[in-house]
């Protein structure tokens, strides 16, 4: 493999992705949605509620039900005597960070997608084949082109999300209270699994499907996992506690690099060609 | 002359349909030679499976002295490929693709730059090469599709139909191209065409395929002798109608194929020339007035039609 190759394909892939509007602006809605407006609106909006700060936690039976469950090991980080501050670090610190997953997932989806399957619908897949690049050259370019995005908008997100959650609401804290423990591992740990598990199920898709349309749909489903993850800790069945998260980091590793292994036996320049295997 | 391409009963299946079946082809160092065939004859495929991209299920085959089932990625450093569509990167310009692909082909930036402006300057693109590609006329598109394949300067380069998406200004101008470009000492090139005006104009050699093989191969005279040894010849007349005149020439020895055409044309063919005086006489003896006698070899189509129906006629 010849990594001068595989950073060439890479770059080429984020011009195109960078030029193709529809696609930029579908991958940012959700980091500007979960990053940015979600943790503006409960830092500034909850705080302007016009609820006496006591009943603040009880008006919602969700959000009771979900304190009440809680592991120790978890709600140490809630102090109930302050309603307000409970209520943002409960919403933004636990409830959202689920969700946050869908990020890495979307974009590493639209990319590879775009990268795969798009090329083979434009038809450009064919003069790049052409190119004396090896078939892992091609792989690893396109690889590296959706998960180099994916990871570094994540973290560069969460950044961004640490940064709004301490400062928003720092006359209700009067400290930096976030991340809490539970991040590191979402964001280091599960992040670059879910995106490698997104990318190795696009590579399998878009070697049977000839649209990118039908390659992001199917591959975008994993995105399901992650509201499964957000259902079950809503629902109290699954708290998304550091333990917790590092067992999910490996089941979810296996499961990308099985992808990822399944991926790399269906990569070859014939099924790319003509859609077979 | 040294052979770029020895390809020996190459088979291929596509869908369990066979797209190539005992392909041989063999073409030697400097040659440009023409795939000819209709659509689906396998020419696309022949170029797949040669360079690396279609591994075949049987056969041998070797370019450039190389095997494509394990060296693909050395003979696809050595040949240029002009794919059906040009395949360019629309969104990007037309130098990010030869950037692009110039760093795929080992070049340093230096020689794509060097290179990229020469090639540029000669196809008349370089005013535009800071646009972006959705911006080029299909001409344009083809022509830079060109500057691609020739960017690495390869030793073989394959041309697959050129010119059948074009405008007839665009294609005559891609053809002179082509024209240009074969002249370069020691280039090989195979061109894959339904054009068979484009292969005489082009091509020293021409090979027809017909179901996934070369049904023949050769210099139009080879074709000729292999496939259609006989002389067309065409004769104006008045006085006579047609029918009797052809009831006349069917007698004739050596005369084949007679048919009456419109306007007192007839048209027939002969295994040598020195029949058709015999013919002249026959006809004014009948009392037909002989206006024209065109006689005249078989060209690229007669020949290929021949080779394409051949099995009908077989059948029939």
């Amino acid at each position: 493999m010849k990594w001068k190759n595989v950073f060439a394909i890479a770059k080429k892939d984020w011009i195109e992705v960078r030029q193709n509007k529809y696609a930029m602006v579908a991958m940012m809605i959700v980091p500007v949605i979960f990053v940015i407006i979600m943790p503006l609106v409960f830092t500034l909006l909850i705080p302007r509620i016009n609820v006496a700060p006591q009943d603040v936690l009880n008006s919602d039976t969700d959000i009771q039900f979900f304190i009440e469950r809680m592991p120790e090991t978890l709600s140490k980080y809630i102090d109930l005597t302050k309603p307000m501050e409970s209520m943002i670090v409960i919403m933004l610190g636990f409830m959202l960070a689920p969700m946050f997953l869908i990020m890495p997932l979307m974009f590493a989806t639209t990319i590879a997608a775009e990268s795969f399957a798009g090329e083979r619908e434009r038809k450009t897949i064919e003069s790049l084949l052409y190119t004396p690049a090896t078939d892992a050259d091609l792989l690893v370019g396109k690889v590296t082109a959706a998960a180099v995005p994916a990871i570094l908008v994540t973290w560069i997100g969460f950044a961004l999300y640490t940064l709004i959650l301490n400062l928003a609401p720092y006359r209700f804290f009067q400290r930096i209270w976030f991340p809490l423990p539970t991040w590191w591992p979402l964001i280091f740990w599960i992040t670059p699994a879910l995106v490698l598990m997104g990318i190795a199920l696009t590579v399998i898709i878009s070697a049977r499907v000839q649209s990118f349309l039908g390659a992001y749909q199917t591959s975008a489903s994993v995105v399901l996992l992650v509201v499964l993850l957000f259902a079950g800790q809503m629902s109290g069945v699954l708290y998304l506690s550091v333990g917790v998260e590092m067992i999910l980091g490996v089941v979810f590793w296996i499961i990308a690099l099985v992808l990822g292994y399944f991926g790399y036996k269906t990569f070859n320049r014939g099924a790319l060609l003509t859609g077979k295997n | 002359m040294s052979e770029v391409i020895d390809c020996r009963k190459v088979s291929f299946k596509y869908n369990g349909v066979h797209a190539l079946k005992d392909f041989s082809l063999n073409v030697n160092r400097g040659e440009v030679v023409a795939l000819l065939g209709p659509n689906g004859a396998g020419k696309t495929t022949s170029i797949r499976v040669l360079n690396g991209l279609l591994m075949p299920e049987s056969g041998s085959i070797n370019i450039l002295g190389l095997d494509p089932r394990k060296d693909g990625a050395k003979i696809r450093a050595r040949t240029g490929v002009l794919t059906e569509t040009p395949a360019l990167y629309e969104r990007l310009t037309a130098w990010q693709n030869l950037s692009f692909f110039g760093s795929l082909s080992e070049m340093s930036r230096i020689e794509v730059e060097k290179r990229s402006n020469h090639l540029l300057e000669v196809f008349n693109l370089q005013q535009r090469s800071r646009d972006r590609v959705e911006t080029f006329s299909k001409g344009m598109k083809q022509r830079l599709a060109l500057v691609r394949a020739l960017l690495h300067d390869p030793e073989l380069l394959f041309l697959d139909e050129p010119t059948s998406d074009l405008d007839p200004e665009a294609a005559k101008q891609v053809q002179d191209l082509i024209l240009q470009i074969s002249g370069h000492e020691n280039r090989t090139v195979i061109l894959c065409t339904h054009r068979l005006y484009e292969a005489e104009k082009l091509c020293d050699r021409v090979a027809i395929m017909k179901n996934g093989s070369v049904a023949a191969a050769g210099t139009l005279e080879e074709l000729r002798m292999q496939v259609f040894p006989l002389l067309k010849v065409n004769f104006r007349t008045a006085g006579k109608t047609e029918k009797e005149l052809v009831g006349i020439l069917s007698q004739m020895p050596g005369a084949n194929e007679v048919q009456a055409l419109t306007n007192g044309e007839l048209s027939l063919v002969v295994d040598n020339e020195d029949r058709i005086p015999a013919m002249v006489n026959a006809l004014v003896y009948a009392g037909a007035a002989i206006k024209a006698v065109e006689p005249r070899h078989a060209t690229l189509e007669d020949i290929y039609l021949r080779l394409q129906h051949a099995g009908e006629e077989m059948k029939q």
